[in-house]
């Protein structure tokens, strides 16, 4: 994996101290908070609730053992002891003191790490693939293109005051892991004739005003990448939204412009700035080429695995086909019953390193879905593996499954919230606790946002919950038939919310009407809801209401 | 009043003295423009520098406003500015951090025109003490 260069470590430690200026100049008065306010977000520092958070990038969801125990050290010294990862693989401590910011970001540097452009309105901490290197599946590995626009987008002097925040996924396989179409800027890797390109769809969004990303070139060449997305930016930059806070993404850029108009906008920057600017430095291109080279795989044979059940539940769930045969990629839930959906312990942080470094090729990934994943372990290891896992309390066997639950942190710790997020997540789990009846339910992604940010993914999710306030009490509204894949497709409402009391019974409403009307086994969730449309859910969920009330 | 903060190493005296600075409007609209001297033009955040391009010859200062630190817009317009072949000088007026400065010299910006309580909180100093090192963008664009 990528190791920071000379250049990296010496740019990450000024931006430190540069950071440390900026709070003393707030500190003094001679910024003020308005001033402070775009600087400290760029370097990942929020203001909530009940205190600073801070959050840390972790680019494409790429780590090694010595930066994971390192975010352990910085859990227990500077925050309560745990950390929780993200839907943008991104790892946010809730309870830093502002004082102490300044030597948690050193701290970070020591291990190659940073909160850079993690928050404000730049170009974010890009996402990827986290199978990416190790899928079956994978045209390319979308991670040197990642770690490329890392490079470019750092501190970019144009674009760093954009009219909002800009958020940039890649996939190198054409399943589509990433979220890539609710972003402002997916990037799918293709091929045609032969030649590896990219496929860019631009305007992708949840929020407020969701909408699925519109494909705006279809053939990228490799080459010309940076000149295109510095033409998309350059476009969005000058003609985004500024008056509105709420329509200044780039999707409602698209939406008032229409695709047409902007594609040619942006297609006539592009052939000024491909005319314009230098190609991309080879020598460059090359060392990060060779940074994500594979591992020297592993070439013991591998022996028959042990049929014990728990062992092979964890293997059907949470254990996917690696591009190699005799290895596995292992997928470690952050989604214990009844817990926080993406919260680690420094303890369980200093394990899932351990394995890493003993099992995983020192290599370790965050997924948009918030859990870990060890993209390569020799199959021969995974009892072992397993059994670790099972001692540390990291072997719930329920990846995809309806408590594998993305959930923002809501009303428990974030300014914005409206609703808590984090015991519905924990409700939902907890009533369907029974491992063999969440397997026999299949493939469901329930997905909870706290507020109609849409931190929690809920547009995309099967069964898509949000949080609001309704003069006081919180609310939940349900959505149906979201999906984030290369099938995207936003949520429909069902129809009036539910209280947080009425939330988890219309959940398992639902989930009794699938099974009722599922053909077979082999029909998922989002099959049958594709199948048989909202009615039948709609039904279930608000005709026991009234009769109830009769 | 207000106060220029120029690129390190630039001296004011060699340049060439403050010209009147003309809105847009007088470009483009062909109203009579003073002649035998070199000219400045106000380009608002919502022009488009490309359209100033047959006066390149005669310009020697384009000035753009920021209304705000966070608006970009400016930083935008001045590459795009330097984009169409503009040689002279770039000016950005207005609420503009000395954090920001890094990124105005990078895209083709060569001095800011702050007000004297701005100045006050920003000296000059503060301006020119910002690191210069470490351009990824160059970086990762330069031709080998």
């Amino acid at each position: 994996m990528y190791r920071y260069t000379e250049f990296d470590e010496t740019f990450v430690r000024a931006r430190v101290e540069e950071f440390r200026g900026q709070v003393e100049r707030r500190l003094t008065g001679d910024l003020t908070e308005e001033e402070f306010k775009p600087l400290r977000l760029m370097n990942g520092l929020y203001l909530q609730l009940h205190a600073y958070m801070l959050r840390v990038a972790i680019p494409y969801g790429t780590l090694n053992s010595a930066q994971m125990r390192q975010l352990a050290m910085i859990a227990e010294r500077w925050d309560k002891g745990y950390g929780h990862f993200t839907t943008r693989q991104n790892i946010q401590f809730n309870w830093p003191k502002l004082k102490d910011v300044p030597e948690m970001l050193q701290a970070l540097a020591d291990v190659g790490m940073h909160a850079i452009q993690t928050s404000g309105n730049c170009i974010r901490n890009v996402t990827a693939d986290q199978f990416a290197g190790a899928a079956t599946d994978e045209i390319e590995d979308p991670r040197p293109t990642a770690e490329l626009i890392r490079q470019w987008s750092t501190d970019h002097p144009a674009f760093s005051y954009l009219p909002r925040k800009f958020k940039i996924a890649i996939t190198g396989a054409p399943n589509d892991r990433a979220v890539t179409k609710a972003h402002d800027i997916g990037l799918r890797m293709v091929r045609q004739d032969g030649e590896v390109g990219y496929e860019v769809t631009v305007g992708g969004g949840l929020g407020r005003t969701p909408m699925i990303g519109r494909v705006v070139r279809e053939f990228l060449p490799k080459a010309d990448l940076l000149a295109y997305l510095e033409a998309i930016l350059e476009v969005y930059n000058l003609a985004g939204r500024r008056d509105n806070k709420y329509k200044a993404r780039i999707k409602i850029l698209l939406h008032e412009t229409g695709i047409e108009t902007l594609r040619a906008q942006i297609e006539e920057t592009y052939a000024r700035k491909r005319r314009l600017l230098p190609e991309i430095d080879a020598a460059l291109r090359a060392e990060i080429e060779a940074a994500f080279a594979p591992p020297a795989w592993d070439e013991r044979p591998v022996p028959p695995l042990p049929a014990e059940a728990g062992l092979r539940s964890f293997l059907d769930m949470n254990v996917t086909a690696h591009k190699r045969a005799d290895h596995a990629i292992v997928t470690v839930s952050l989604k214990p019953i009844g817990g926080t959906p993406g919260d680690a312990t420094a303890e369980q942080m200093r394990v899932l390193a351990d394995l890493a470094e003993r099992y995983g090729y020192d290599e370790l990934r965050i997924s948009h879905a918030q859990n870990v994943v060890l993209p390569h372990v020799h199959r021969a290891d995974l009892p072992a593996l397993y059994a670790t896992l099972c001692a540390a309390g990291l072997a719930t066997a329920n990846v995809g499954l309806i408590s594998d639950i993305i959930a923002c942190p809501g009303l428990d710790y974030c300014a914005l919230a409206t609703a808590r997020s984090i015991p519905v997540a924990q409700g939902i789990s907890e009533a369907f606790a029974d491992l063999r009846e969440q397997a026999d339910i299949g493939p469901l992604q329930v997905k909870i946002s706290g507020c109609i940010n849409a931190c929690g993914h809920h547009h995309v999710g099967h069964i898509g919950i949000l949080g609001l306030d309704r003069a006081g009490v919180e609310n939940y509204q349900i959505t149906l038939g979201g999906d984030g894949t290369e099938t995207a497709a936003i949520g429909s409402r069902t129809g009036p919310g539910f209280s947080a009391e009425e939330i988890v019974p219309a959940v398992e409403r639902l989930v009794a009407t699938y099974l009722s009307l599922r053909v077979g086994e082999e029909e998922t969730f989002l099959e049958a809801y594709r199948r048989v449309g909202l009615e039948p859910f709609k039904t279930a969920l608000y005709d026991v209401e009234r009769a109830d009330a009769a | 009043m207000s106060q220029i903060v120029t690129r390190p190493g630039a001296g004011s005296e060699s340049r060439i003295e403050a010209p009147d600075v003309l809105p847009f409007e007088a470009f483009w609209e062909g109203r009579d423009l003073p002649e035998d001297v070199p000219l400045g033009v106000l380009l608002e955040v919502d022009a488009d520098p490309e359209d100033l391009a047959p006066w390149f010859g005669r310009l020697c200062l384009v000035v753009i406003p920021f209304a705000a630190h966070s608006d970009g817009r400016g930083f935008s317009l001045a590459q795009k500015l330097r984009d169409a072949g503009y040689k002279g000088r770039i000016r950005a007026r207005g609420h503009l951090l000395a954090d920001q400065f890094r990124a105005a010299l990078r895209v083709g910006i060569d001095e800011i025109e702050i007000d004297d309580a701005n100045a006050s909180r920003m000296p000059a100093a503060l301006w020119r003490a910002l690191s210069e090192g470490g351009d990824y963008r160059s970086r990762v664009f330069a031709a080998g």
